[in-house]
């Protein structure tokens, strides 16, 4: 994939800005005290407020507030002192009020940005122009049935984040990233878990083509997209689709489309001409959002390092490699664990093999994260300490770190229990040696007249005899003495 | 109609805690009197049975010397407010059968204090209204009569039309009632009565049907100032589950009543009534009130309100505008009158439910509503309204720098006659042209009965002060009160 599209009129260039909707981590709604559990059973947890009964009235959830406020910083974005709540006016089932509460003309936060890394390395900036704070709608479920829908309202009400991007991806591959990068940044600060399947982090995205240095061209909104697969198959085929339209002298029609993701298409949703128009107006049962600095810099102060910032010390000052930094700042929890271990004294890129060689495959296997493992950081610094000390080869601290993660037990423990210290001492191993040299003379005279491969049958045989706890080194140097000599 | 009825509720509690009378007794004395004037039409459900169940329990608290602050005082409810497990029909066929599972902050605030709910009262549909006529429950009629056509049936004023009807015929002691542009005041003032607005925020709208978010708020009809005081002191209080709810200690008003009212600096909007419009009997009343408050020793001074005229297009654009939105929640899924059983698709079933289930005035505001915050129309109208709201909001504001209170009347003219109503619906509005700048301010105002018409029908006087200064109306209606010597009580009750 690359930014470009050769249409048989010339090259054409991708324009596209996204909208994601995140339902905001908290216990309650944003204007309810309902929980905000998924999978509970049907309306389970709407309350009077979120059914929208008589007389029933908004109340907001200072918790949401905070966690937007987060999100705002995490994204570089200018957390507005005022901010205000507007109804968001239509009728559908799923949204019992017949209007959402969302912030449309004054939103908490705005001009926010989230640097992604192009496909050839390099780094680019894209602006967010806002964050708003806005109610979930509830659940339609048709399938199945022809004369009715059921209605579920567990969601209605729920919290969600609205980061409206400016149109400045230009590629399929920029848009996943710029998804995953911000995914990140949430499931970093917690203010949303980031489960796309689950559709706790929606995707909408606004699609156009354009001949280079060209006016914008008219654009499709493409929503509700559940994976970052689904949102990059969905923007090129939108954009193959309009240029298909253009080049044979077409225009394109303003309209809201859904992806089908059996055939790999987008299908007209509503058109302009069905658009509804939502009459935003300030809504008055609530009062205006007022932020104080303070306030702002208290949340601020409680925020962890993020992604951004953890790559760029972990590549600069650890020099851990571009892909290994990716892979241990993919997640927060995996980063903290790696940092731990470093500051208990481990060596940066030592520690970072051992978690995503050693420890993440035991982790795959036994299908659990890396703060469920029974090996903690200390642990593993306890291990990594005992290799550089010489104490155990590589390969016996390989068996050592299984039985670790196994059984919970330290490094040290294991090693003194099962007797697995190594064999370092140069008069020991070279007995070994002698004795092993004495019993294969014909080998011996195999590898002096020239079969140096022989050398790994000597190792292993010393190996065998020592259970594997002769220290590899000292053995290669001892062996080679021997044999040559 | 037995002496009981009779009673203010001050006396009432005086003598219930003296044992001359049960509460039981005062209950049942009401429900006589209601069903003998079923014909006013004045509650559209009744409580008797809980009503009576309740009295047993206030006597036996008043006996054990337990008497919460309204004990055993029987009441009527405007049908605005949510009352658990009793009908709530918001004067609607939509909410017809609409049973609340939950009860509004003020109802309990009165049901903690030992009060006892009557009945639901009839009110315009939606508190949409003026006369009490759009009702789905039919027409509210007034015990007053007028001297020139005693068999004409009279509007007891509306939105509150049930409770102004029901408290001046003796059917409650007193009663909830709710003002979004004059619906207390005026049926206040058609049916002699003390109709109370405190200022907006002062009573929690949690569980009071929503018509016009920014300007709805309950407040209290009674027979006399200082009823009023006792029952409003109950309903004000800060609730979160308002977030429009205002945190600021409730005011003893019975303890700012029979206070002088010497040095209070009191506004008259002199450019209004010197107005041709005005009728003379209008003009009279209000000049009687300016003489009582100068011979009380208050100073008179000349106030202008250049916004005010702009009050009836500004609320007739926000009110409707806000009521469009608070009003598509009924919608026929979840609750309330439903076409379903005769649609089989989303546009019927939401198209039908709304047609058959409204009346026409509410269609009329949801459509006025609608349009004015409709893409295109919005700036013209929505916007501009709420900044000319701002601009008359400012001119009370700024009078209210260095005057106490503000005098005017209430309605324009007695109470008319229900069945020669013009279909203009704009004169109905008309009515409201004294009461809604007030209510756009969102400031305190009391009506209290002053005069009698030509025809011999009640007209009242409003007191407004400033923000959150409840006491100081309190106090000024109070020495009118006491100046005025005209009973007020309809003919033949």
């Amino acid at each position: 994939m690359s930014n470009y599209i050769e249409g048989k009129t010339g090259r054409w260039e991708y324009v596209i800005g996204l909208e994601i909707h995140a339902q905001i981590s908290s216990k309650s709604k944003l204007f309810s005290n309902s929980s905000t559990s998924f999978g509970s059973d049907a309306n389970s947890q709407v309350s009077f407020v979120d059914a929208a009964l008589p007389g029933m009235l908004p109340v907001l959830n200072e918790v949401c507030v905070k966690q937007a406020i987060k999100t705002s910083i995490g994204i570089n974005a200018k957390v507005n002192h005022m901010s205000a709540f507007d109804r968001k006016n239509y009728f559908y089932p799923d949204l019992p009020q017949g209007y959402q509460i969302s912030q449309f003309y004054h939103p908490i936060a705005q001009n926010g940005f989230l640097d992604i890394q192009k496909e050839d390395g390099s780094t680019k900036r894209i602006t967010i122009e806002r964050l708003h704070m806005e109610q979930d709608a509830g659940k339609s479920i048709h399938d199945g049935m022809i004369n009715h829908s059921l209605i579920d309202l567990n969601r209605a009400g729920v919290g969600l984040m609205e980061i409206v991007s400016a149109p400045e991806i230009s590629s399929p591959f920029e848009a996943g990233e710029y998804v995953k990068n911000l995914r990140m940044i949430l499931r970093y600060l917690e203010t949303c878990d980031g489960d796309m399947e689950k559709g706790s982090f929606r995707c909408d995205a606004n699609v156009s083509v354009r001949k280079p240095g060209e006016q914008l061209g008219t654009r499709c909104e493409i929503k509700n997209l559940n994976s970052i697969k689904y949102i990059m198959a969905a923007i090129e085929y939108e954009a193959a689709r309009q240029i298909e339209i253009l080049e044979n002298g077409g225009s394109i029609d303003q309209e809201t489309r859904l992806f089908d993701v059996d055939l790999g298409v987008t299908k007209c949703m509503r058109s302009k001409e069905d658009a509804l128009d939502y009459r935003y107006f300030p809504d008055p049962d609530l009062l205006p959002l007022i932020l104080e600095d303070q306030y702002i810099q208290d949340i601020k102060n409680t925020m962890p390092e993020l992604p951004d910032a953890k790559y760029l010390r972990y590549t600069k000052n650890y020099n851990i490699g571009q892909d290994d930094a990716k892979v241990l700042i993919s997640d927060r929890i995996t980063a903290e664990y790696f940092e731990q271990t470093i500051s208990l004294g481990a060596l940066p890129k030592i520690a970072c093999n051992w978690i995503i060689g050693e420890l993440f495959s035991y982790m795959n296997k036994a299908n659990i994260q890396i703060n469920e493992c029974r090996i903690t950081p200390h642990n593993l610094c306890e291990l990594l300490q005992l290799i550089a000390d010489d104490v155990i080869s590589g390969k016996i601290a390989k068996q050592v770190f299984e039985q670790m993660f196994e059984t919970g037990k330290s490094a040290r423990v294991i090693v003194e229990e099962e007797n697995l210290v190594q064999i370092s001492d140069p008069s020991l191993l070279q007995q070994i040696i002698d004795e092993i040299v004495a019993q294969n003379p014909g080998n011996l005279q195999a590898y002096k007249s020239g079969k140096d491969k022989l050398f790994g049958f000597f190792v292993g045989q010393v190996m065998k005899k020592t259970d594997g706890k002769a220290n590899p080194t000292l053995l290669n140097d001892l062996l080679k003495n021997t044999l040559d000599s | 109609m037995s002496t009981l009825n009779k009673l203010s509720i001050s006396q009432a509690l005086l003598g219930l805690k003296a044992k001359e009378f049960s509460s039981k007794e005062l209950v049942l004395s009401h429900i006589n009197q209601i069903e003998k004037h079923r014909d006013l039409n004045c509650y559209i459900a009744d409580n008797f049975e809980a009503a009576l169940a309740s009295a047993d329990i206030s006597d036996q608290k008043i006996n054990a010397g337990n008497a919460r602050k309204l004990e055993g005082i029987p009441i009527g409810m405007k049908d605005l407010f949510c009352t658990k497990n009793l009908r709530t029909t918001a004067g609607s066929k939509m909410l017809g059968n609409f049973i609340p599972p939950y009860e509004s902050t003020v109802s309990q605030k009165l049901l903690d204090d030992g009060a006892i709910t009557l009945g639901k009262l009839n009110m315009d549909e939606f508190a949409m209204g003026s006369s009490n006529i759009t009702s789905y429950f039919g027409k509210c009629i007034s015990p007053w009569k007028s001297a020139k056509d005693s068999k004409a049936e009279l509007t007891p004023g509306g939105s509150s039309g049930g409770s102004a009807s029901a408290v001046s015929a003796f059917l409650a002691m007193g009663a909830t009632a709710s003002d979004t542009g004059g619906s207390i005041r005026q049926p206040a003032s058609f049916t002699g009565l003390v109709g109370a607005k405190p200022t907006y925020g002062r009573c929690s709208r949690y569980g009071m049907v929503s018509f016009s978010s920014s300007l709805d708020q309950a407040g209290i009809i009674a027979r006399n100032v200082e009823d009023t005081a006792l029952l409003l002191e109950s309903i004000m209080g800060f609730d979160e589950k308002d977030s429009t709810s205002i945190n600021l200690p409730v005011p003893s008003l019975t303890s700012a009543l029979n206070k002088s009212i010497k040095g209070k600096k009191i506004g008259i909007i002199y450019d209004l009534l010197n107005e041709d419009s005005i009728s003379k009997e209008i003009k009279d009343m209000w000049n009687k009130t300016i003489e009582i408050c100068k011979s009380e020793g208050a100073e008179i001074i000349d106030i202008k309100v250049p916004h005010m005229k702009y009050s009836l297009p500004v609320y007739y654009i926000v009110a409707p505008a806000e009521a469009s939105a608070n009003l598509a929640r009924y919608d026929g899924v979840r609750y309330g009158y439903s076409a379903s059983q005769n649609t089989t698709n989303l546009d019927d079933l939401y198209i039908l439910s709304r047609t058959e289930g409204f009346g026409a005035e509410v269609k009329r505001r949801i459509i006025i509503g609608s349009y004015v915050l409709s893409s295109g129309f919005m700036d013209a109208y929505y916007l501009k309204a709420q900044k000319v709201r701002r601009l008359i909001a400012n001119d009370f504001y700024n009078n209210f720098k260095s005057i106490d209170a503000i005098i005017l009347p209430t309605t324009p003219k007695a109470a008319f006659d229900l069945n020669k109503i013009d279909n203009d619906p704009v004169n109905m509005y008309l009515n409201d042209i004294f009461t809604i700048g007030i209510s756009l301010a969102g400031l305190p105002a009391m009506s209290i009965p002053v005069s009698l018409s030509s025809d011999g029908l009640p007209l009242g006087m409003q007191v407004v002060s400033k923000s959150f200064d409840e006491e100081t109306m309190f106090t000024i209606a109070s020495a009118i009160e006491k100046a005025v010597s005209t009973k007020f009580i309809p003919g033949g009750f």
